[in-house]
């Protein structure tokens, strides 16, 4: 599986063309001061609050991501104190049964489409153009437009709820309940809505992220020297592009039929409700892996780092997310297995999903034999890994559990379900999350976090999250349904509801702790230095926080892990323009210089764009001709958004 | 980190076509999304299509074939003079030639568009009779949508170009256009199949 | 951390073991053999969490020698290559054993001939269940609501059809779950073994009072269901006392004939519990309340009080009125 590293650096790749003069070889610093002076300026935002609208910077837009679906988390997150207290009791009646279905709604709905995916491609959108050597990302105006319209969509539902008249059908709103006849109202049109604000966004950032990966890799980053974040980055990208377009669908079928009359899921004219669930879940089940993988990635980078060594068998961890990638999308039925659909299919759907479980168990060995041959340093950043490994599998050990489609007949809908999820995506995601804030919390604000802090705050959550969630399976196992509001006295339920209650307390203190942390270290935190953790990849060159065009030269890569091969002098590339915004494009499988290519300025059309969408998805929850009267605003942000700034026809320029 | 320069990047071409443009990615990342779309859409056809003992259930008759054969037909013919154009474009030299094909490309598809209001009344079903009539004018719709706003594209695009000098980035421009186009003609064909043929031979 | 491991194990396998809505206590065919699954399931899943647990310890106690100060690029290691390879190995093994098990299982779910089943048709509602037995001649058809008998030993073939939303009907001591989906018709086989009384709930979030839709199974001897069902196919009792026959005319005529039905009594409404022997049931709105006088009393004067959001409204009665109807109803046994 490893090969001995290549010894030489091997010959620089050279640009397509011969050059047209010799640029004189100088050395760095003196290139560096006349350059630099002029770099920053170019790269610079206007300032105050008009560069805050119209800034294009990858690093800005992550930066209110993050904290905009960080605040989500703790709204979501309250919903979920409020619902445990509520169940602490049977017969309890602190919430109102169409409180506490709105609150289960609307925890689902933002974890999922708000916080988990969001943030996410928030780490993601800081790092990789660090990662892979490139100034910018490749659609930066894209990127800006994405925050708006995911505000937006969050905003949607959070106003909704806090007016009363948001969505009680649970996130994944089934038809009937959700449809015109039982569900009054637009509770369940600004469910759909929020659904194709958030999915936009999403679509963006991947589109972005996919270009950026296979287009802007700095020179001699070939594919198989492109880090493993890089590469669970690009499959959760491509899984994004095949995935979401079936939400969309489901939603926006579901709001036709509620305001248009349109049967697609009525029954009695030809429809189905089924149709809705396989729309749903065809998107559903790769959404979960499209919320792991970027987890796999961070917990690669980490483990490299804080074993001393590359991860063991890196050519098999990437065929292993590849082919998490592709399966994802032929286990969706495995959500339908009560549905009534014919057993020889229910039956191929059990073997898919536990087959997914290989490239899963494959991940998880390299990674302790990474630590086992390592000389691994226990930093947080390599406890969240671990408690990720002890978490995780049990999540995917009970996913294979639920896979068998009898033993799923007894498990599905009740809380042994709700254990296995938020085991595999709190364990799988949230603990590399948190893992990433520790690690990579230095690169984005140029200090550290503290170490004490942090190690209470992983601490406290491991324990409250288990004590949370795993009494859950012996719920689930004792006959609890999920979805329920309240529980007879009597079955025995009243003892786990309790100590899983108690679990989500020392989870909020827990994440209390991260916050402390957080806002201390950003005053007082000792300040790093590029490279804190001595760790191998690419962003660890760019300095803490990184400049606004993170480099100022192109570095030049020869191999896996660039900074442990290059320790004392980073070869580089000159070239690119100081005067104007530009980056570099190369060859998608070897990265070879290709050309160069305008990045865009600051721009306030993003903001006018998404602002017009934000009007045609509002308006069409009230009346379909929006989507028509919409057109105009739309037409006219995008066109402003795309009109070349090149010299009007006939006047004289001289030849660049 | 000291640094030490191992090459220039200067003499690198300032702009590029096709597969060497990011743009061009971009615009492939979306088009795969839209396909996508159009691939479930048909998916729900499909499963509708199974659920449904005959088809077009009644009351609904099968859609009339004319309109649709006249758009399907300057569809193809549009994409013959479309693929011109990218041909053009792609030279870089010729603003004259690029500039006409962009106004041919507007002409033919206003045309398309007016004949495919032509179509909408032909389908006879509307959208909320049954599941049948639901996903037809879904196809319909989603392609239409298609369709407009790439023709709306082309007349910024050409109101562009008409009023201002072309350099090698618009000719891209112009380029990634007519792809887009090539997209609408391409995702067209399976949709006249399964609306207006699917009916009479199933 | 394996101590604990199987400590918890043993804590899963303990607790819960027995009652009247779980899984790990079967009474019938279906449920024992998804129990088999279970048990294996659980025994190869500890195994492999064993080993990882196992694993990662030996990685993160390792003794090792002094650290060394530059990261090392990665050296060949057979040894690792090796080990991956028989945990691969491993895991395609472990996944052919579940994935057989499970094939197996599930056929064994259904097997009864159509022709020697129990036929009942469940139609769910928000939120209550139509409970139609629909077996034999028509003539000994008949209909009852929130509760089902069955003879132990003979396998119930449950048609399940909904009258509104997607709900799921789920016994657990019996057989898995199956849904009720409008436009579709499901079947689920149930061969109960043991006599005793148990628990299904909807396991399909399906609205408000999802939470309190439930139903009593009653699993009893071939000849005490033979007993229940004579009586089922009876009609209501005729009133005996004076309170009892005016609690009948209120009934009748006021809101209340509407929804529900009573054989034997002028009251046809099929929207609602058909109440012919009301009162022979365990407990009320679909499992919400154990039955007594009082709960009737207190459903009948305020359903939305005690189970907000119910489709039943609070019709308004005189005192008088009242008494009377509880009276009638209690009789109805």
């Amino acid at each position: 599986m490893t090969r001995p590293p290549k010894k030489t650096t091997g010959p620089a790749p050279s640009p397509r063309r011969p050059k047209k003069e010799a640029t004189p070889v100088v050395a760095a610093p003196v290139i560096a001061a006349a350059a630099d002076a002029q770099l920053e300026e170019t790269w610079a935002d206007a300032p105050g609050f008009w560069g805050w609208l119209t800034t294009v910077d990858h690093k800005r837009i992550a930066r209110r991501y993050l904290v905009t679906a960080f605040i989500f988390f703790l709204l979501a997150g309250l919903a979920a104190v409020a619902m445990r207290l509520q169940l602490s009791k049977p017969e309890n009646t602190l919430l109102s049964p169409a409180r506490y279905n709105e609150l289960f709604t609307i925890h689902g709905s933002t974890m999922m489409f708000i916080f988990a995916v969001p943030i996410m491609e928030a780490v993601t959108v800081f790092l990789i153009p660090l990662m892979v050597g490139a100034r910018a990302l490749a659609f930066p105006r894209l990127n800006a437009y994405s925050y708006w319209v995911y505000l937006a969509g969050a905003l949607t539902l959070w106003i909704g709820f806090i007016l009363n008249v948001g969505p009680d059908i649970g996130w994944f709103a089934y038809t009937p309940l959700s449809g015109p006849e039982y569900s009054a109202g637009h509770r369940a049109d600004i469910w759909a809505q929020m659904i194709t604000f958030t999915e936009i966004a999403a679509l963006a950032v991947a589109v972005n992220l996919m270009a950026t990966i296979l287009k802007m890799r700095a020179p001699g980053m070939t594919l198989s020297r492109m880090p493993l974040f890089a590469w669970s980055t690009l499959v959760t990208s491509l899984m994004t592009i095949f995935a979401l377009p079936a939400v969309m669908l489901a939603s926006s079928l579901l709001m036709s039929d509620r305001l248009l009359g349109t049967h697609f899921y009525n029954a009695a004219e030809g429809g189905d409700h089924i149709l809705y669930q396989h729309l749903f879940w065809f998107f559903g089940h790769p959404e979960v892996y499209i919320i792991f993988l970027p987890g796999l990635g961070f917990v690669s980078m980490i483990t490299a780092t804080f074993s001393r060594r590359p991860v063991f068998g890196h050519i098999v961890m990437v065929l292993a997310l590849i082919s998490i990638g592709f399966l994802a999308f032929g286990l969706w039925v495995h959500h339908m297995f009560a549905t009534g659909l014919p057993r020889l299919g229910n039956s191929f759907y059990t073997a898919a999903s536990m087959a997914i479980a290989l490239p899963s168990g494959v991940q998880i060995f390299c990674w302790i034999a990474t630590i086992w041959s390592g000389r691994p340093v226990f930093k947080t950043p390599l406890l969240w890994v671990i408690g990720f490994i002890v978490t995780f599998v049990i999540g995917g050990l009970s996913g294979v559990m639920v896979a068998s489609v009898p033993l799923d007949l007894q498990l599905h809908d009740t809380y042994f379900v709700v254990a296995h999820f938020h085991y595999v995506l709190i364990g799988g995601a949230v603990f590399p999350l948190f893992g990433a804030f520790q690690y990579w919390f230095p690169k984005f604000t140029g200090r550290m976090l503290s170490e004490t802090l942090g190690k209470w705050h992983f601490w406290l959550f491991f324990i409250g999250f288990n004590v949370a969630f795993f009494p859950m399976h012996i719920l689930g196992l004792m006959g609890m349904p999920r979805r329920v509001y309240t529980y007879p006295s009597g079955m025995g339920w009243e003892r786990y509801n309790q100590i899983a209650t108690l679990g989500g307390v020392i989870v909020v203190v827990s994440v209390l702790s991260f916050i402390v942390n957080v806002l201390t270290s950003l005053r007082r935190g000792v300040p790093a230095g590029d490279n804190p953790w001595d760790a191998p990849s690419l962003e660890w060159a760019a300095t803490s926080p990184p400049a606004p065009y993170n480099f100022a030269h192109t570095p030049v890569i020869s191999s896996r892990e660039p900074l442990w091969e290059q320790r004392e002098v980073l070869p580089i590339m000159t070239g690119l323009s100081t005067a104007e915004r530009e980056v570099l494009v190369t060859t998608p499988v070897d990265a070879e210089p290709d050309n160069r290519q305008s990045s865009p300025d600051p721009s306030i059309w993003p903001f006018v764009a998404a602002i017009a969408t934000t009007m045609v998805l509002i308006g069409t929850i009230f009346s379909e001709w929006a989507l028509v009267w919409g057109a105009v605003p739309l037409t006219i942000a995008f066109s402003g958004w795309f009109w070349p700034k090149r010299p009007r026809r006939g006047a004289k320029q001289e030849p660049q | 980190m000291r640094t030490n320069v191992v090459g220039d990047l200067y003499a690198l071409p300032d702009h590029a076509f096709g597969l060497k443009s990011i743009i061009w990615w971009g615009l492939m990342g979306f088009m795969m999304i839209e396909s996508m779309g159009f691939v479930l859409a048909l998916g729900a056809w499909v499963y509708i299509r199974g659920l449904n003992p005959s088809w077009p259930p009644p009351p609904d008759a099968v859609p009339g074939l004319i309109p649709g054969i006249v758009v399907t037909v300057l569809f193809l013919l549009s994409e013959v003079v479309n693929r011109w154009l990218a041909a053009q474009a792609k030279k870089k030299e010729d603003d004259h030639a690029v500039r006409l094909g962009v106004t041919a490309m507007l002409v033919l598809g206003l045309a398309i568009v007016v004949a495919r209001m032509f179509e909408f009344p032909q389908l006879h079903t509307r959208w909320d009779v049954n599941a049948y009539g639901s996903v037809v004018w879904l196809l319909m719709f989603l392609h239409t949508l298609h369709l407009i706003t790439d023709w709306i594209d082309t007349v910024v695009l050409g109101a562009w170009l008409y009023t201002h000098e072309i350099e090698p980035s618009q000719h891209s421009e112009v380029y990634d256009n007519c792809g887009y186009w090539t997209f609408v003609v391409v995702s067209w064909l399976p949709i006249w199949f399964v609306v207006y043929i699917a009916p009479r031979v199933m | 951390m394996k101590q604990a491991a199987s400590g918890l194990i043993a804590l899963l396998l303990l607790c819960g073991c027995s009652g009247v809505q779980t899984p790990l206590d079967p009474a019938g065919d279906q449920a024992a053999s998804i129990h088999t699954m279970w048990n294996v399931m659980l025994v190869v899943c500890s195994f492999f969490y064993a080993l990882v647990i196992g694993g990662l310890l030996w990685a993160v106690v390792r003794r090792r020698r002094e650290p060394v100060p530059e990261p090392q690029a990665s050296a060949h290691d057979p040894g690792i290559e090796r080990t991956l390879a028989v945990w691969t190995g491993l895991i395609l093994a472990g996944l052919t054993l579940l994935i057989s098990w499970s094939f197996f299982v599930d056929r064994s779910l259904a097997q009864t001939h159509d022709d020697q089943a129990l036929h009942i048709t469940v139609t769910g509602y928000q939120w209550w269940w139509r409970v139609e037995y629909q077996d034999g001649p028509v003539n000994q058809w008949f209909e009852t609501a929130n509760e089902i008998h069955l003879p132990a030993g003979r396998t119930a073939r449950i048609k399940l059809e909904s009258g509104d939303v997607i709900h799921s009907f789920w016994a657990p001591n019996l057989a898995g779950k199956m849904d009720l989906i409008p436009g579709r018709h499901n079947v689920l086989d149930i061969t109960p073994r043991r006599i005793g009384v148990y628990r299904s709930q909807c396991a399909e979030f399906c609205g408000m009072q999802h939470a309190h839709m439930a139903l009593p199974i009653t699993v009893e001897s071939p000849e005490a269901f033979k007993v229940w069902r004579a009586h089922q196919l009876q009609a209501a009792k005729a009133p005996t006392s004076q309170q009892e026959a005016f609690g009948k005319a209120v009934f009748e005529t006021k809101a209340c004939a509407f929804c529900h039905k009573i054989d034997g009594a002028d009251a046809g409404g099929r929207t609602a519990p058909n109440l012919t022997h009301l009162a022979s049931r365990p407990s009320l709105a679909a499992d919400a309340i154990p039955y007594s006088r009082g709960a009737l009393a207190g459903w009948i004067s305020d359903p939305q009080g005690m189970k907000p959001g119910t489709k039943m409204p609070n019709v308004p009665l005189t005192s008088a009125e009242s008494s009377a109807v509880v009276a009638y109803l209690d009789s109805l046994k």
